[in-house]
């Protein structure tokens, strides 16, 4: 008989090798799932995780890493912080969506302007909007104890149809014909958010997502908010009795991630996707909680999950231009990864014992 | 505007099979809350049960088959849930949502090759005279046997949770494991079984969705209907007859608000498609207002449990 035995502290190796583990696993089960698609499992993985990254023709993904990892680690940054206290967030979508929107409304305003204040404005407002879309469920939650799940979830089908009120309607380029969209926003030089150097797919947004890093490390080692905000996650009770206020907590934890999610849409806005269209949604704040978790809520960890997902993502598109892997498959096997890790935790928090020992 | 276009007899029978997945999905997920179990991974159950009854109702070329399949598929995914959350102990929050995404994601990859084709449609039950009375004919006897099957199986849920003892034992493992571990019985047996029941209810919602409502497999199609079932619960303030209230509730403003795009009201399209989402924020600031004084969360909903032995 197999027993669970609780650890009295989690166990810090492994801590560190669960999440390899993980993507060992999923690995396999990916690869199995690749070979029911009636694909060489092999080559299937190898064209998804190899090629990219050190492959022939590495130097041609390699600007696109950076580019699909910057938004993941920016938002999953905020995210985490949350995580850690046991708030959750899971409307970053919405507050990308909204990030965007409010940053690309705010610099057309002054279209065909080539001020130099331009793009600093959109990244403020950009980061605003973002916040501000955060606050509701926030707002709800700490004066009437809303469930800031459920409210922040809804909130991002509500952004959904914003985002197609403003690209068919109120942000549409009025001397455009045909698809509905906004002005291009990274071919007007005030606001474009261009690579920063030429072949890296570096661009502002990468730029934020590395300080965002650095940030939340020292927030949560070296700050009393980040203590406080561990405290909280881990033993509310005590916290309480510390004296950490559960509102505040709540209000900073969303609206940071809220306010690094409206940044990340702002700079995919001005950059990579470049308008405001109907399918600017990509998904990525729903992906971020992926790389939240895989990164260990740690933010160093979230910068090597971010990077790992964004290879699933470059070399998934790689799969499905060479070999026919339907990109759904990419998404199930995102998905597989956030179980498996979920699933080899339990190996942190409690010793497998095998044999019935001895029953106090 | 033409408001002389909504008929109210066509409004309300068409309530009823707008409401109809949200209500069987958000049944399920309240008999495992009462379990003390909260599964915030019903949109991926749903969406799993969309397409494997969508699948099995093409392949087999009855709705019935794929009915049976949804639930099975549903269930499927819900023990998944169930062996990470209550055998490996992992956090039950993280794991809807992984369930969730995994869902979304594995229910394109299986319902690529069936985008486009319609399916049979499920037929209506026959109450010979009664069908044709007129406005409660139509509105009472004139629908398809999942509407009548959501309806028993609300009333079913109602006395076995207040008439059973093996609804009482639910309820007392929902209220407090340790209690109900100690008097012997099977903590982690009792909400696996509810845990596999609210899979095969949500499942059995998504496969409405596929078959009846729109009838046809497109990706993501459950848009959020089953975060809205989520939210009916806590509504309901985790009673059955109060879920059925709401999920119909729900249903009238999508109906509604869909009657109103094609009447052409000066609404923009925009805010009428979000309206229905906008009332479910509405309606659980409400219910968090009246919730102050005193919720009626089971007392152990999310906790894990390990007897320590």
């Amino acid at each position: 008989m197999i027993r669970l035995e609780r650890r009295p502290t989690p166990s810090r190796v492994w801590g560190a090798a669960s999440p390899l583990l993980a993507v060992a696993l999923t690995m396999v089960s990916g690869g199995l799932m690749f070979a029911a698609l009636g694909q060489d499992p092999l080559e299937a993985l190898r064209t998804i995780f190899w090629d990219p990254v050190l492959g022939e023709f590495a130097w041609y993904f390699r600007a696109q890493l950076l580019v699909k990892a910057a938004p993941l680690i920016l938002i999953a940054a905020g995210l985490a912080i949350g995580f850690r206290a046991g708030i959750w967030n899971i409307g970053a979508e919405g507050q990308y969506i909204v990030g965007a929107i409010a940053g690309a409304a705010a610099g057309l305003a002054f279209y065909p302007s080539e001020s130099a204040l331009i793009f600093p404005l959109m990244v403020v407002c950009g980061a605003l909007g973002g916040f501000l879309w955060a606050m509701i469920p926030a707002v709800l939650k700490v004066t009437l104890g809303t469930n800031e799940i459920l409210v922040s979830l809804m909130l991002v089908y509500v952004a959904d149809n914003l985002l197609a009120s403003a690209a068919v309607g109120w942000l549409r380029n009025p001397d455009a014909v045909g698809f509905p969209g906004s002005r291009n926003l990274s071919q007007w030089e005030a606001s474009a958010n261009p690579e920063l150097i030429a072949g890296t797919g570096m661009h502002w947004g990468v730029v934020a997502a590395l300080i965002a890093v650095i940030f939340a490390h020292v927030l949560m080692t070296r700050h009393l908010m980040g203590f406080h905000i561990r405290l909280a996650g881990q033993a509310p009770r005590a916290a309480r009795f510390a004296g950490v206020a559960p509102a505040r907590l709540v209000l900073f934890c969303l609206g940071l991630s809220g306010l690094l999610a409206g940044l990340a849409g702002l700079f995919e806005v001005t950059g990579p996707a470049g308008q405001v269209s109907i399918d600017f949604a990509s998904g990525y704040g729903f992906t971020a909680i992926i790389v939240a978790f895989l990164g260990r809520l740690n933010p160093l960890g979230i910068v090597a999950a971010g990077l790992l997902m964004a290879v699933t993502y470059v070399g998934g598109d790689n799969a499905a231009a060479n070999l026919g892997i339907p990109g759904a498959a990419i998404s199930a096997f995102q998905g597989m990864l956030l179980f498996f890790l979920l699933a080899v935790d339990v190996l942190s928090n409690f010793r497998v014992r095998v044999g019935r020992g001895a029953l106090a | 505007m033409d408001l002389s276009a909504i008929s109210p007899t066509l409004l309300v029978a068409s309530l009823m099979v707008a409401a109809t997945p949200i209500l069987l999905a958000a049944l399920g997920e309240m008999v495992v809350e009462k379990a003390g179990v909260l599964n915030l991974g019903v949109e991926g159950m749903m969406i799993m049960g969309a397409v494997t009854g969508f699948v099995a109702a093409i392949e087999s070329g009855s709705p019935w088959a794929g009915f049976l399949a949804a639930a099975i598929g549903g269930a499927a995914m819900a023990l998944l849930f169930g062996f990470l959350t209550q055998v490996l102990l992992s956090n039950q929050v993280a794991t809807g949502l992984a369930l969730t995404l995994f869902g979304l994601g594995l229910s394109a990859l299986i319902g690529q090759g069936y985008v486009g084709i319609k399916a049979n449609s499920l037929g209506r039950v026959d109450l010979g005279a009664l069908s044709d009375l007129p406005f409660v004919g139509r509105v009472l006897f004139g629908h398809d046997p999942i509407v009548y099957l959501s309806l028993l199986l609300v009333a079913g849920v109602w006395a076995f949770l207040r008439f059973t003892r093996a609804g009482l034992i639910l309820r007392a493992v929902g209220e407090s494991h340790n209690a109900a571990h100690a008097l012997g019985y099977h903590v982690r047996r009792v909400r696996m079984t509810a845990i596999a029941f609210g899979g095969a209810c949500a499942g059995l919602g998504g496969a409405y969705l596929s078959l009846v409502r729109v009838p046809q497999w497109t990706e993501g199609m459950t848009a959020g209907a089953g975060w809205i079932a989520l939210a009916i619960v806590v509504f309901a303030s985790w009673r059955a007859e109060r879920v059925l209230v709401g999920a119909y509730l729900f249903g009238g403003i999508t109906v509604l608000q869909l009657n109103l795009q094609t009447a052409g009201a000066r609404v923009p399209v925009e805010l009428l498609s979000a309206a229905p989402y906008l009332v479910t924020i509405l309606v659980l600031v409400l219910i968090s207002i009246r919730a102050r004084r005193g919720g009626a969360a089971p007392a152990d909903l999310a906790r894990p449990f390990h007897a320590s032995t």
